[in-house]
């Protein structure tokens, strides 16, 4: 597996260049164009299916030709505001010939059995791009879908790489993406003076300030040992930088070198400042110290939003208007802060579909605009993979993501996405949960990190 | 039995005087015998005997039978030396959980069913209450405990603390990490190992969830065992001038000896065979448990690893055949007696 090993996108390659400060501002502008785009993409569809019904089997006639019937769609997308989404994505789908039967399952759960899962799976299933889609790509337990991405025009080279495996053939549609980005609240920030840190020097005074106005400057919450894996990611980014980031992943660097024992030091300086007892707090919790302005910033990907439900709690609103972010400081000045984590996800169709021809015109639909507009209507919390599709409903968050992951140079997805599963749950989770639990041993812990790491990269 | 009468029958020839069984009864029969048998191999033997074969193999469980690779004693070396931390954690927690059910739901169980058998009143709403949780499954009983009483933010037992105000009673300044504080309560080396042993603090807490559950159901058990108890014997032991508990102790328990045997049973593999509150808490470092060292290492994204799997698989088999032996070497001893 290692040595098929292919790192992120560049933001070149996906794209996100397209999304500048000044495009952000002229979105508004674009709705009318957007508009009509849409509506000629869905009569596109349409026409094709009209005139050319026997082409299916030609590798590049779009699939939506002989689309009928059902087609059963295995959703992970478990938590009420995403599921609220997707149900939407699923009533904009204009092709009534399909009907879509969706399984929810608990998004836990999901990844947990996911092998499992693969054995008999829905036609088409939620999954993640990078390495977690390649994996199952090489063993043949996804269908290849590369004739979809034929009519996929909307989604830039750079997801097209995202998307696909180490045999060139694409596996995966991509829905959104989302960066990780220090969250946190403007009001706070604004009644006690603070500004937006850039340096490491800045971030740890600022921390510094925090404590001393009684506020705990970091949120840290580690149940289910994945959510500080963020925080091991940014500072490795900007300590040692991406090259460093996607060599050390792919297993070709050591953990016992010196590089990394410096990423733990550094954490080491901050580790004061976080909230005690991370390893037992949902991120939900995490979040609900920062709205409660008990925690001053956080660390997390900009799916935190999500966690503050207008329609339950009629203060949500007020703090998700009030949530801001700002990247992660610099540490090495020959890094900056060049580098970004914004993990995609999106989808995959079964190895045999049951309902090929409905399948792929499904897939096919989620990879455009109007599927990810009407998704992003209801759970505004991360940015449409395609590039038409409109920015006008973003809120500012989603404009400022956009921005972000759009200014940035390198794009990496996350500890869990960009390397070896069974390496990142069963290995870094521990390891990660150990040093937070007692920092000073995290010289031990990372010799044990290597040796199991060369057992799990060996084979 | 069956097969004695199939096989005396031809070879005597005298169908009738032999065998006062039908065609039908000896259809019967047969099936009884042969369908527990055939069952028995395809659900214990078969997937225990494969268990053993796989461990001595490298599969990932997703490709062709035909690329399972023999690699000897691989993995049990892999689990013993790279991967020991985890595995002896997994041992030490589980023979602790063990010694944890008998020591403490199991007495107290008998103690509640003692004191409830007495016809105190309103026995029957205590019953009902303290066996409410066995009807739940210990993965529920974990997420149960898990956010009404140890969270940080809404759970009662923090959110008791804060009310009074006063945290600095046991030295504790911030909320307690109840499910994460994977810091050991105490610990001790042992010679080939690197790490310390000992058990942690966020495991002796879902050990409270545990007993909460285990206590009604042993209590049930005792109930009806009590029940069952001559008062004659009873009445005689308090002629005879013994205590409350001397009473107890000498005559009332050991008339019970079914049921404590049925109770030892029972919490042996309820100790071997905890898997599902640990998982539903997201499996935090220090509640490892030698089941979930298979699942996590057989099943999900991280998985793959048949061999491994299947290796920590023998060490549970094993656990499991020791005691096996015992009980079964103490059963026969005490029915030639």
């Amino acid at each position: 597996m290692s040595n098929n090993y292919q790192p992120s996108p560049s933001p070149s390659e996906v794209g996100f260049s397209l999304i500048s400060r000044r495009q952000a501002l002229l979105g508004a502008a674009g709705v009318a164009g957007g508009a009509a785009l849409l509506a000629a993409c869905g009569s596109d569809a349409k026409e094709d299916g009209a005139a050319a019904p026997g082409a299916t089997d030609g590798a590049a006639a779009p699939a939506a030709s002989a689309a009928k019937g059902e087609v059963t769609f295995g959703s992970n997308y478990s938590d009420e505001k995403p599921k609220a989404a997707l149900a939407a994505t699923m009533a904009a789908f204009t092709n009534k010939d399909v009907t879509v039967k969706v399984n929810t399952v608990d998004h836990n759960s999901y990844q947990e059995n996911i092998t499992t899962y693969l054995q008999n799976p829905d036609d088409v299933m939620c999954w993640f791009a990078g390495y977690r889609m390649r994996f199952f790509a090489a063993k043949g337990l996804v269908g290849d879908i590369s004739d979809v991405w034929g009519s996929l025009g909307e989604l830039s080279g750079g997801f097209k790489t995202a998307s696909t495996g180490d045999d060139g053939k694409q596996y995966f549609v991509p829905l959104y993406y989302y960066p990780w980005a220090v969250h946190y609240r403007k009001s706070v920030f604004a009644e006690k003076g603070y500004a937006i840190p850039k340096t490491w020097d800045e971030f740890l005074a600022l921390c510094e300030k925090m404590t001393a106005d009684g506020i705990t400057p970091l949120v840290a919450a580690n149940d289910g040992k994945w959510p500080q894996m963020g925080m091991f990611d940014m500072i490795n980014l900007r300590t040692n930088g991406y090259q460093f980031h996607v060599d050390l992943m792919a297993g070709k660097k050591e953990w016992t070198s010196p590089e990394v024992a410096q990423v733990f030091t550094n954490w080491e300086t901050i580790l004061g400042h976080q909230q005690e007892g991370a390893n037992g707090r949902t991120w939900q919790d995490g979040a609900n110290a920062l709205g409660a302005k008990e925690a001053g910033m956080y660390l997390l990907g900009t799916f935190v939003a999500s966690n503050f439900d207008p329609a339950a709690d009629p203060k949500a609103q007020e703090i998700i208007d009030d949530l801001d972010f700002f990247p992660f400081p610099s540490i090495n000045p020959e890094h900056g802060q060049d580098a970004v984590e914004a993990p995609i996800d999106g989808f995959m169709m079964a190895a045999k579909p049951k309902n090929a021809d409905a399948a792929k015109a499904l897939l096919a639909y989620l990879g455009t605009a109007a599927a990810q507009e009407a998704y992003l209507a209801v759970d505004p919390s991360s940015v449409a993979a395609s590039s038409k599709a409109s920015t006008a409903g973003y809120n500012a968050l989603q404009k400022k993501s956009a921005e972000l992951v759009g200014s940035a140079k390198y794009i990496a997805q996350f500890l869990d996405r960009d390397t070896n599963p069974e390496f990142a749950s069963k290995v870094m989770g521990d390891a990660i949960a150990n040093f937070l639990d007692d920092p000073s041993k995290i010289a031990e812990i990372l010799k044990g990190v290597e040796e199991q790491k060369k057992i799990i990269f060996a084979g | 039995m069956s097969t004695d009468v199939t096989k005396a029958a031809p070879q005597v020839g005298r169908r009738r005087r032999f065998s006062q069984l039908s065609k039908r009864d000896k259809i019967v029969l047969f099936s009884m015998v042969a369908v527990p048998t055939f069952l028995h191999i395809v659900f214990v033997w078969i997937p225990t005997l494969s268990t053993i074969v796989l461990s001595f193999t490298k599969w990932d469980g997703l490709s062709p039978v035909s690329s399972i690779k023999v690699v000897g004693l691989r993995n049990y070396w892999e689990i013993f030396t790279v991967f020991e931390a985890k595995l002896f954690a997994a041992l030490f927690n589980n023979v602790v959980l063990l010694g944890f059910l008998f020591l403490g739901p199991s007495l107290l169980g008998v103690l509640l069913a003692y004191l409830l058998d007495k016809n105190i009143r309103g026995t029957r709403i205590y019953q009902g209450i303290y066996y409410f949780p066995v009807v739940l499954s210990l993965a529920v009983v974990g997420i149960i405990w898990k956010s009404v009483m140890f969270s940080e933010r809404q759970g009662l037992l923090n959110h008791t603390w804060s009310i009074l105000g006063d945290r600095t009673v046991f030295g504790q300044t911030e909320p307690i990490d109840f499910v994460g504080d994977q810091g050991k309560a105490f610990s001790f080396n042992i010679p080939f190992l690197d790490s310390a042993l000992g058990p942690s603090k966020n495991f002796l807490v879902i050990l409270l969830a545990i007993a909460w559950r285990h206590a009604g159901y042993v209590m049930v058990m005792y109930l009806a065992g009590l029940k069952s108890v001559d008062p004659a014997l009873r009445e005689a032991a308090a002629i005879d001038g013994c205590n409350e508990w001397q009473a107890f102790r000498n005559v009332v328990f050991p008339a019970m000896k079914p049921i404590n045997v049925i109770v030892l049973v029972i919490t042996v593999i309820e100790a071997l065979r905890t898997f599902d509150i640990v998982a539903a808490l997201n499996a935090p470092v220090g509640m490892e448990l030698i089941s979930l060292q298979v699942t996590e290492n057989i099943l999900g994204e991280g998985g793959g690893q048949v061999g491994r799997g299947s290796a920590y698989g023998v060490v549970l088999l094993i656990m499991c055949i020791g005691f096996i032996i015992w009980y079964l070497a103490n059963h026969y001893r005490e029915e030639q007696l």
